[in-house]
């Protein structure tokens, strides 16, 4: 309320922004949309929590199948059903994020336009939204992983710091490719396959160790071989060797470290870059 | 018809204060929108045509004032008001505002069809400015405003449109703001639903306040607005009186049209003539009244002065309903011999005019013609004043008459005979 004798100091009006409105205003809109969208993914249909697991249930099952049958990779690594379907719900949720935040901003088109809506929210909300996803499903891992035989060790603790990892590598990307988006409509396309092409240079469906040296170096410099493996020495396998060591040293990490920071400030630079203009794009 | 805001103690304090805004949009002659263009022509310079949106605006808007921005389609105008609204960004220039600002540029932005409207009034609140705890407190005030109560859980996807629009409008009531931005879009269509609008409009303004009214209808920007500003090819043509500004802006649109047709005969061309001293209704018994009982006469008591010297004048008092119809006109000249006021003569316009009109909300109009030079007339509308005409009875048509019309059932021998 702003009471019976209002402040009639004039302040300055900055115009739109990432965050317009001001952080309070952004964040309580963020877990608004965020909250509302879940529960329409969830509650609206019948079938909804069990057709977001259904995805990479199948996938995994596929996988399963052509990799322990076809070709026979996964016969060699420890825990190698529950590895993979650890790593694709992991990868999926950075794949299913990224790749619904490219149009975000243009679907919320009508809001960008007639209101003051803090830009930066509306990915966000996509990120958070598929985060809240991503922990459902993870329930349903850890519920595989301890009928797989696994037990619990005290590591475990430590994997909401890897998950905290993906979360803003996430967030990066998706603020990168939906302010990219409004201005460079391929973006999309480019965006699905590169996507593709992260997933099969990720370890995803191999472990690092089964890479042969000349492409290992590639590996190398991409930041979710490091951030699957701490995942992987963490939860599932306290023996595999940790990013470090499959990178063979620390100073073969660096490169993986700074592309990581690089996407994180090239992302505010850009979207704090775009943010005020996004309405004249639409 | 208190047009003033100035009260005893000087003028009411700045709310928003716009200094030297400027805007323009650069058109690329040959838009580049995939990266796949950018990386074929990578060193082409990308050729712009600049379009001057806004030049250089600067305005202020006072505390509790009805404030009209007025303009042509591609004036400035709506540029100027997503500026105001901080959804475009100005080139150069500021704005500095007191208070909290909700911007109706169109009803219902933002609601999510997939949603409950208990989420969305919550959503839409903090859109509007509010605190989350202030949207959720207010959450029953608003569907009780709404009358939608029974319906809070319900999807906005299984709303009618006349539900939804209900919905959009007690968001809207509520969220309270101390300024508020209005488009003309909310005043046009529904006329009902427009006139509800404007009544709350009225509310808001008598509670200090302060609204900002975007619009190309000068009959709105004179009805309404206490003061306004006139935007013409980007650039602030005329701030003050909205009479001023109306004028100013017929003028602009007869000087385009009349380039495409010259010289048909008697032109009509806005001027200013006149002004509004005092627009009365009475009763029988001579008391001021506001409003009209169906059927009683209306008895008017119109005070005009001059503006500048009529030779001639003609007045035209016009009684328009919600719908734009003018229900009737009467065409008058000054009496008594007289033929021309000087600038601040006044003349006195009254009598009784028989009331057929059904219930409903009407407009008193009056015109000010003269004939000008080459045959050509001086006009200028003034907007007298609305009023009511209350009443239990046909509300059907336009007017109701006096009519011995009877049924009567045909007796079948009377058939035969």
């Amino acid at each position: 309320m702003s009471g019976d004798t209002p402040d009639l100091t004039l302040r300055e009006v900055p115009g739109p922004s990432a965050l317009g409105g001001g952080w309070r205003r952004s964040l309580e809109l963020l877990s608004l949309i965020a909250v509302a969208d879940f529960k329409k993914a969830y509650f609206g249909t019948a079938l909804g929590y069990l057709w977001s697991i259904a995805r990479p249930l199948m996938l995994f099952g596929v996988l399963l199948a052509v990799f322990t049958q076809v070709f026979r990779i996964g016969s060699d690594v420890p825990n190698y059903p529950v590895l993979l379907l650890f790593n694709i719900v992991l990868f999926g949720f950075f794949q299913e994020a990224t790749i619904t935040a490219v149009t975000s901003i243009v679907t919320q088109e009508s809001v960008v336009r007639k209101t003051q809506f803090p830009r930066l929210v509306i990915p966000l909300a996509v990120v958070l939204t598929t985060l809240f996803n991503l922990g459902l499903n993870l329930v349903v891992v850890f519920i595989f992983i301890l009928a797989w035989g696994i037990d619990p060790t005290w590591t475990w603790l430590l994997f909401p710091l890897a998950l905290g990892l993906l979360f803003v590598l996430t967030t990066a990307v998706s603020m990168i490719v939906s302010s990219l988006y409004p201005r460079f409509r391929d973006t999309a396309i480019l965006w699905s396959v590169a996507a593709t092409v992260l997933f099969y240079a990720s370890p995803v469906l191999y472990p690092t160790s089964a890479v042969p040296e000349t492409l290992g170096d590639i590996l190398q410099l991409n930041p979710f071989t490091p951030l699957l493996e701490l995942a992987r020495l963490w939860v599932i396998d306290p023996t595999a060797p940790g990013p470090i060591e499959a990178a063979g040293g620390f100073v073969h990490l660096l490169p993986a470290i700074a592309i990581y920071l690089a996407t994180c400030v090239f992302a505010v630079w850009t979207f704090r870059r775009e943010a005020p203009r996004i309405a004249e794009q639409l | 018809m208190e047009r003033s805001v100035v009260k005893e103690g000087g003028p009411a304090p700045v709310v928003i204060e716009a200094r030297g805004l400027q805007k323009s949009f650069r058109v690329p002659e040959h838009r580049i929108d995939t990266l796949k263009e950018r990386a074929a022509h990578p060193f082409r310079r990308m050729e712009y045509r600049e379009l001057h949106a806004l030049r250089s605006v600067s305005f202020d808007v006072h505390k509790g004032e009805f404030f009209g921005i007025a303009g042509q389609n591609g004036s400035g105008k709506s540029t100027l008001l997503k500026i105001l609204a901080s959804i475009y960004r100005a080139d150069a220039g500021r704005i500095r505002m007191a208070g909290r600002l909700a911007p109706f540029i169109e009803l219902g932005v933002g609601f999510n069809q997939e949603l409950s409207a208990r989420e969305n009034v919550v959503i839409n609140g903090v859109l509007m400015g509010l605190s989350k705890r202030d949207a959720r407190s207010r959450l029953d005030a608003v569907l009780d405003f709404a009358e939608l109560q029974d319906f809070a859980e319900l999807k906005l996807k299984n709303y009618s449109s006349g539900m939804l629009v209900r919905l959009a409008f007690a968001v809207m009531v509520q969220a309270d703001a101390d300024i508020m931005l209005v488009d003309e879009v909310l005043a046009v269509g529904d006329m009902a639903f427009a006139q509800k609008c404007m009544d709350v409009f009225y509310e808001k303004r008598d509670a200090g306040k302060t609204i900002v009214l975007v619009s190309h209808d000068m009959g709105a920007i004179q009805s309404l607005c206490h003061r306004a500003m006139l935007i013409h090819d980007a650039e602030l043509a005329y701030i003050g009186e909205p009479e001023e500004v109306a004028m100013r802006y017929y003028r602009l649109n007869f000087a385009e049209a009349g380039v495409e047709g010259p010289g048909r005969g008697a032109a009509a061309v806005p001027d200013i003539n006149a002004r509004v001293v005092e627009a009365r209704l009475e009763d029988d018994a001579g008391q001021p009244i506001e409003n009209v009982a169906q059927g009683a006469p209306i008895v008017l008591d119109l005070l005009i002065e001059a503006r500048r010297e009529l030779v001639d004048p003609v007045f035209v008092i016009q009684v328009m309903n919600v719908d734009s119809v003018v229900v009737f006109s009467l065409t008058r000249t000054l009496g008594s011999g007289t033929r021309e006021l000087a600038a601040g003569d006044r003349v006195r316009i009254s009598g009784r005019i028989e009331n057929s009109l059904v219930p409903g909300k009407y407009f008193l109009d009056c015109w000010v013609r003269r004939p000008r030079e080459h045959g050509d007339l001086a006009v200028q509308g003034l907007r007298l004043r609305d009023f009511v005409v209350y009443g239990t009875g046909e509300r059907e048509g336009v007017v109701s008459v006096n009519a011995e019309v009877e049924v009567e059932a045909v007796p079948e021998q009377a058939r035969r005979a």
